[in-house]
Formats: C-alpha cells, sequence, structure tokens
C-alpha cells in the first residue's frame, strides 16, 4: 500500500504543468503530504521522489533545508502555533509570551502535547508587527496576543 | 500640502480585495490600454523615465533592469514575485496583498507585457496564509473575466500567474535564493554573475521584482510619470550616481510606538516625523533611544546623536529615501520598515535578538557568514549572561565589518545585513555596552530560549 493517497497524488501531479522541470513541484508536494499527514515520513519522501523523477535523497535535502517539516515519528499536532520571537515583538512581551505557553501547555517550543492538539513553534518575525506580538494559527497571524488572549486562544484549541 | 494616498486608497473600502470594487475604480483599465495600444518597449520606457526604483531592499532602477534582459530571446523569459518578505518588522507587502491585490496583479501584467514574460511565479512566505488565499482568489477572478489566459482582451498575448509558496527561510528572500527554492532545491543563493536577466529561474532570463514595485508599476501606467516624480526626492546634485527617490513608499512602523501601523507618504519623510506624527509617538510617555530605519539589516540610528553641519538636528532627523540612512553609517532605506526602541529598553538585548535571527537564517554556505553569524550570536549570549570582556566589543565590531559581499567575502547581502546592526550599535552606543560589561549584569532574558541550528 503506498503512504500517499491517490487523491494526494493527483493533486501533485495536477501542479507539474506549471512548471519546466518536475523538480520545482518538490516545495508544492511536500506542503500537501506536510499538512495531511502530519509529517513527512521516509516513505512519503521516497514516493514523493518516484513521482516528481528524482532521487530519494535530492527530496530528503530540499526537505531538510527549511526546517519545517516534521520528519518520521515526530508529528505535528492538529494546530500549529507559533509565537514570533522577532524584534517588534520580543519589544512588546514575546518572550514573556513564549514562556507564558510553554508553561500553560507543559512543552517547549518544537513539541507537541501528549493529547496531540497543539505543536507550539517560535517564529523569526512573521510580517505581522502591526499587531505584536503576534502568532501564527498554522498559516493564520493572530495579532495582539496578551497572555489573556493567549490563554483563550489554546483553550479554544484545546477543545 | 496634503498627500493622497494612492498604493493605499482602496485598502479601507469594503471587499477591497474583489475583482468588481477594483474595475469600478478604473482598474485594469491601464493594462488594457497597454495591450491595445502601447508596444511593450512603451511600457518598459515609461517605467524607466519614472525613475522607480525597486521597492525590494536595493532600490535598484526597475526599469534598467528590464532591460538588461537578452534582446530578441526566443523565450521563455520569466517574471518572479517576491513576495517572501521576511526582513524582521516589515509588512508593507502582507497589507499590498491582503486588502488590494488586483492592485499588484495588474502591475505582474503589465510587466510581464513589457519584458515578454507570459508566465509569473509569485512567491510568497508560508506564513501569509491569508495573502495567500486572497491573492489564489484574485488570480481566479481574472482567469474567469478574461485577464489571465490565453489570448488575453484578443491580443494575441499570453499570461499565467502561479502562488508558489515557501516554508518559512529568510534567505528565499534573496532573489537567487529565491530561485533555488522555487526550483525546489535548498535556497543555496547563487554566485552572481551571471545575474537573473541572463541566466534565471530555470536557467531562463529572468527578472525579480517585489510586490509595492509592481503596485507602483500600476500606478505609473495609470498615473503617468509626471505625477510620480512630482513626489519624493529628486536626485542629489552633488552625487551623479543617484537615481534620486521618486514616488509614494510605505512606510510600516514598528516596535515602541502609539500606533505601530502601516503608513504611504512621499518618499523622504524623517524618522521623526514617522514615529511623533504617524506613529502616534513612542509609548508609555517615554523616548525613543534608537530607530532601525528599514528593517534589521540596516542597523541602528542614534536618535540623540548630533547631525554633522545641521544645527540641533539628530540622526533622528535623516529623511528615509534611498540616501538617507547611509549618510548616518546606516546600510540603506531597505524595506522602510522602521522599528522603534524606547530608553529603557537595553541595547545589549536588542542586539541579541538580531544577532539570533541572523544567525538562524544564514543558509550556511559561505563559511564567513556561517561561522561569523554564529559567534556574533555566542558572544552577545555570552555578555548578557554578565560574561561579556571589553575585548568582545571589538571583536564584534571586527566581525561584522568582515563578512558581506562589500568586503567580499561573501556570495550574498545576508551577512552584509548580519553585520550593519552590529556595527552600527556598537559603534553608537559603545559606552551603554562597555558599561554592560563592566557590570557584569545579567539580562532579565538571559535564561534558556533554544539556540535553533542554521538553516
Ligand atoms: C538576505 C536577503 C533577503 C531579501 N529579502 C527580500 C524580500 O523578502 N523581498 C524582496 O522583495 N526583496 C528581498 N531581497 C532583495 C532581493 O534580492 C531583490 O533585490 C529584490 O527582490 C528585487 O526586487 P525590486 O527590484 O523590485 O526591489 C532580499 C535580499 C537579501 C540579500
Ligand atoms: S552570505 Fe550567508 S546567507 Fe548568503 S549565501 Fe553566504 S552563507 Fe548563505
Ligand atoms: S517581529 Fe513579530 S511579527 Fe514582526
Amino acid at each position: 500500500m503506498s503512504a500517499i493517497s491517490d487523491d494526494i497524488k493527483n493533486r501533485i501531479l495536477s501542479l507539474l504543468p506549471r512548471y519546466p522541470r518536475k523538480q520545482a513541484v518538490t516545495l508544492p508536494a511536500l506542503h500537501l503530504v506536510h499538512d495531511e499527514y502530519r509529517t513527512v515520513s521516509n516513505e512519503h519522501i521516497v514516493e514523493i521522489a518516484q513521482l516528481l523523477e528524482l532521487h530519494p535523497s535530492e527530496v530528503h535535502d530540499t526537505m531538510t533545508f527549511y526546517e519545517f517539516f516534521k520528519h518520521d515519528d515526530n508529528k505535528l499536532g492538529k494546530t500549529r502555533l507559533w509565537v514570533c520571537r522577532g524584534l517588534a515583538c520580543h519589544l512588546r512581551g514575546a518572550y514573556e509570551l513564549i514562556e507564558h505557553c510553554e508553561g500553560k501547555l507543559g512543552v517547549k517550543c518544537g513539541e507537541t502535547t501528549s493529547d496531540g492538539k497543539i505543536t507550539l513553534e517560535f517564529a523569526e518575525c512573521i510580517g505581522a508587527c502591526d499587531g505584536a506580538p503576534a502568532c501564527l494559527k498554522d498559516d493564520r497571524h493572530v495579532m495582539n496576543v496578551s497572555t489573556e488572549r493567549a490563554d483563550q486562544l489554546i483553550e479554544e484549541l484545546q477543545r | 500640502m496634503s498627500f493622497e494616498s494612492t498604493l493605499l486608497a482602496r485598502i479601507n473600502k469594503p471587499n477591497s480585495a474583489g475583482l468588481d470594487g477594483y474595475s469600478s475604480d478604473g482598474g485594469y483599465n491601464a493594462f488594457e490600454r497597454a495591450l491595445r495600444e502601447k508596444a511593450p518597449i512603451d511600457v518598459i520606457t515609461q517605467v524607466k523615465d519614472s525613475g522607480l526604483r525597486g521597492r525590494g531592499g536595493a532600490g535598484f532602477p526597475t526599469g534598467l533592469k528590464w532591460t538588461f534582459l537578452p534582446k530578441d530571446h526566443p523565450g521563455p523569459i520569466y517574471l518572479c514575485i517576491n513576495a517572501d518578505e521576511s526582513e524582521p518588522c516589515t509588512y508593507n507587502n502582507r497589507i499590498l496583498m491582503e486588502k488590494d491585490p488586483h492592485q499588484v496583479l495588474e502591475g505582474i501584467m503589465l510587466a510581464c507585457y513589457a519584458i515578454k514574460s507570459e508566465c509569473c511565479y509569485f512567491y510568497i512566505r508560508y506564513e501569509y496564509g491569508d495573502a495567500y488565499r486572497t491573492l489564489q482568489a484574485a488570480i481566479d477572478e481574472c482567469y474567469a473575466a478574461g485577464l489571465l489566459g490565453k489570448n488575453i482582451f484578443n491580443t494575441g498575448f499570453n499570461l499565467d500567474i502561479y502562488l508558489h509558496r515557501g516554508a518559512g527561510a529568510y534567505i528565499c528572500g534573496e532573489e537567487t535564493g529565491l530561485i533555488e527554492s522555487l526550483e525546489g532545491k535548498r535556497a543555496w543563493p547563487r554566485i552572481k554573475p551571471p545575474f537573473p536577466a541572463i541566466e534565471g529561474a530555470f536557467r531562463k532570463p529572468t527578472i525579480v521584482n517585489n510586490v509595492e514595485t509592481m503596485a507602483c508599476v500600476t500606478q505609473i501606467m495609470r498615473r503617468g510619470i509626471d505625477w510620480f516624480k512630482s513626489l519624493g526626492v529628486p536626485p542629489d546634485p552633488k552625487n551623479p550616481r543617484d537615481a534620486g527617490s521618486y514616488g509614494p513608499k510605505l512606510y510600516t512602523i514598528a516596535g515602541h510606538v502609539n500606533e505601530p501601523k502601516c503608513v504611504e507618504l512621499p518618499m523622504g519623510v524623517t524618522l521623526r516625523d514617522l514615529v511623533e506624527k504617524h506613529g502616534g509617538g513612542v509609548w508609555k510617555g517615554r523616548k525613543a533611544k534608537t530607530v532601525n530605519p528599514g528593517g534589521l539589516s540596516m542597523g541602528f540610528i542614534d536618535v540623540n546623536a548630533p547631525l554633522k553641519g545641521e544645527d540641533g538636528k539628530t540622526e533622528y532627523d535623516i529623511p528615509l529615501d534611498f540616501n538617507g540612512p547611509g549618510k548616518v553609517g546606516c546600510l540603506g532605506l531597505g524595506t522602510a520598515a522602521i522599528t522603534v526602541v524606547d530608553d529603557q529598553t537595553s541595547m545589549l538585548d536588542v542586539l541579541h535578538n538580531v544577532c539570533q535571527f541572523f544567525s538562524h537564517e544564514s543558509c550556511g554556505q559561505c563559511t564567513p557568514c556561517r561561522e561569523g553569524t554564529g559567534w556574533m550570536l555566542k558572544i552577545t549570549d555570552r555578555m548578557r549572561r554578565g560574561q561579556g570582556r571589553q575585548e568582545d566589543l571589538d571583536i564584534l565590531v571586527d566581525v561584522a565589518d568582515r563578512i558581506g559581499i562589500m568586503p567580499g567575502t561573501t556570495i550574498c547581502g545576508l551577512s552584509d545585513g548580519a553585520g550593519w546592526p552590529v556595527k552600527t550599535a556598537i559603534r553608537k552606543f559603545r559606552k551603554e555596552f562597555e558599561d554592560a560589561v563592566k557590570t557584569g549584569k545579567r539580562s532579565q532574558y538571559a535564561k534558556a530560549l533554544q539556540l535553533a541550528g542554521a538553516h
């Protein structure tokens, strides 16, 4: 049985006509797989490589460069919550916010809560400095995150 | 004189991102007119003669860059839009993409017509999910309305725009890093030359332009050269190499201000006016100590340092045009994103934060950058733990002076950007750093925030 579903495979293949080279679909394919399976396993890498006519090491090389994709058994939780630590956020309480979230969730940045609900991360400037300190809920900005707002947000995500 | 905004004119309208509203405000007329009435070279000439300089950081004249493409090339020629916007404390591209995506798309259409490209890759950082979805919806509307696709307006011109999402790496904003990332490889910037105009994406001639640059192209083709040149700052007559700083500019204000926001103003507003008038002043009734004038890579100004030859003025009074920040030792205008730091904040904590960023984001392929950013972080970290040595200050400046494309030791400008904040901070606030070393006071933040590996 293949690790990537036919649906995801078809979505990957549908992107090929956009680019003159198949390798250009590497990042889009990694995103599709990562979103769906919450990790990119070795089996996923091999199958992406087959679809794009690459060597698995090429996919692996690109994937690890970004330090964005979780690998093998290190799975993303249901929601990935990024707390910005960029300068504009730091000046408005980001380090305190990171510590607060780590305490509240009982995990360090990069880790997932044991119920699998939330993966906490720190981020470099996420381009939401007008709402500093800011967070990213998967790929959506949450602005002006006080510790109370963070508690609320976390409670919503734990439901 | 009151200034009427153009780039941001539509952002507060209801459904400002939709095609209907954009069209009823005259949207896509400039594109249609160009396609029907102008030759590609006329568009290039108009953009060139407007004096538009790229808004992505380097300020390279846009029309001139377009003329570097090989003549009579059989194609394909690509346009890559740089929406990586990861320069810390910068968010003006985000506002344009979220609130008025069609203004950006029209600029892309005009640019592609001008450079004879039928394919645009729009590289957008992953963190901009809302902008990504807004843009995709706008692009879908354009295909449905016949503004994209084959044989647009029956003129035989074809154009596709594809969004391509990044994966959280600053280096993908460097134009050749962007191209490598687009091609599906690690985002290692290429050695130049060849420049992308000769050999870019997929080894074909490629133009890389910023999002705001495209919005300016739309307005230049709509309102004309005279309008564009009526705003901003003409070339410095004493500097034959200055191309001027014309047009409106989006400035973002962040950090210790009462009202962090994005404002549009004619190029050349002073830092002081941006903070005090447009940003609502420094928060909590405090005073500003330093301002970063254009994204962290540009370095720092000292609000209280007198400006040479300008009575009563300080570095706070520099104009934010392409030349202003350079006059006080900063790298340049950068992204025109300003971050204000109040007088209660430790420069050492600020500098540590900056070093943390560059060490994390160095792509690692050049030794001086990989090692230099790593050591600058280790040294500032040691200093904020109260274990700094006086010689650390000279070591930091020495490292900062040596890394970069300007000293000639590295492939891309990330390392210049890593050095500039370090050397400007230490040169301008030396006494504060010396005192910090002397007293050995531990920063309140000197705990175990994890050090991440390099990309
Ligand atoms: C490390 C680094 C990061 C950069 N990041 C960006 C970016 O996020 N967006 C951008 O438009 N330009 C960025 N640039 C500048 C680009 O290399 C390039 O000059 C620019 O996209 C050209 O567009 P323009 O001429 O329209 O300004 C960066 C440069 C460097 C060295
Ligand atoms: S200067 Fe730094 S970021 Fe740029 S290519 Fe070299 S190592 Fe990579
Ligand atoms: S510094 Fe946090 S969003 Fe920019």
